[in-house]
């Protein structure tokens, strides 16, 4: 199954408002990473947990953030893991 | 951190009071709580990943390239669960301190590391450790060096996060086992240096 990014490509998550479950992280929504890693194709959260009889199935993707990006402030990193449809496309790699 | 600070979920206070009335009742007792608690796995099986990448180089390296099928040499599965999980193992270095948490609810490398502990399910330490890494590590005791780079890692889908702690620099003596012996379950979590 092919991956819509690779390591290294710069992405922005959505700015969802889920009516139901999902697991994109408030914290991050909006904001631009760096994806790390490709972690597999899964069954996206919000279609199973919504009782989907055929739940999409995604690339999820680890992506890193800088706490200053999030935070406005602090030098680590935070990594998190998330499906293709809660990442819009490419960013520049411009920070 | 201390327990009089953690401020669980209604779910958390709900599944206490259901404990408490079951052994009230009867119906189970602490020790049979504890005992399928502990069949679901120990830190002890993490620590033994460990102490094996620390001796053994190719090890280490399979480790780090595929959790899943390293830790299956050590007999170790990561699909008890209802689904098959991703194992990534994270590891410290000279220049990185990797530490894991899940904010949505409380992801854990269970067959690796056992049930998790309370404050890795507080909503204190998963809402923190986001945001202020160093200041959570300082209360658990970790003095990081202000160069460290900290990697916090969100389990927040279906890959598992192991850390990789450093080998101690005075533990050259010791064999495998009692390697194993001196890593700690906050090691292989990231808020221990071991």
């Amino acid at each position: 199954m092919a991956e819509r990014f690779a390591p290294g490509q710069r992405v922005r998550v959505r700015v969802l408002d889920a009516a139901g479950h999902t697991r994109a992280p408030h914290y991050v929504r909006g904001h631009a990473g760096t994806v790390v890693a490709v972690h597999g194709h899964h069954r996206l959260p919000d279609d199973v947990v919504a009782g989907a009889a055929d739940p999409r199935v995604e690339a999820v993707y680890a992506v890193r953030f800088a706490a200053a990006s999030l935070w406005g402030s602090g030098e680590h990193s935070v990594t998190v893991n998330l499906w293709d449809s809660y990442l819009s496309g490419a960013e520049s790699s411009h920070v | 951190m201390s327990d009089e600070h953690h401020h669980d979920g209604s779910i958390a206070q709900q599944v206490r009071v259901v404990e408490a009335l079951l052994e009230e009742r009867g119906l189970t007792d602490a020790d049979e709580v504890d005992a399928i608690l502990d069949s679901l796995g120990t830190p002890a099986n993490g620590a033994r990943v460990v102490a094996r990448a620390w001796v053994d180089e190719g090890f280490r390296a399979r480790l780090i390239a595929d959790g899943n099928a390293a830790v299956a040499e050590l007999g170790f599965s990561m699909a008890r669960g209802p689904q098959p999980q991703l194992l990534v193992c994270v590891e410290n270095t000279a220049e990185v301190h990797n530490v894991v948490v899940c904010t949505l609810c409380s992801c854990y490398p269970i067959s690796l590391l056992g049930p998790s502990p309370s404050w890795y399910k507080s909503e204190a330490y998963r809402s923190r450790v986001v945001r202020d890494p160093r200041s959570v590590l300082l209360e658990f005791g970790l003095d990081l060096p202000a160069r460290t780079e900290i990697r916090v890692w969100d389990a927040s889908a279906e890959t598992r996060y192991l850390v990789l702690p450093r080998r101690p620099l005075a533990s050259e003596g010791p064999n495998e086992a009692e390697l194993a012996e001196l890593v700690t379950r906050n090691g292989l979590i990231g808020t221990a240096t071991v």
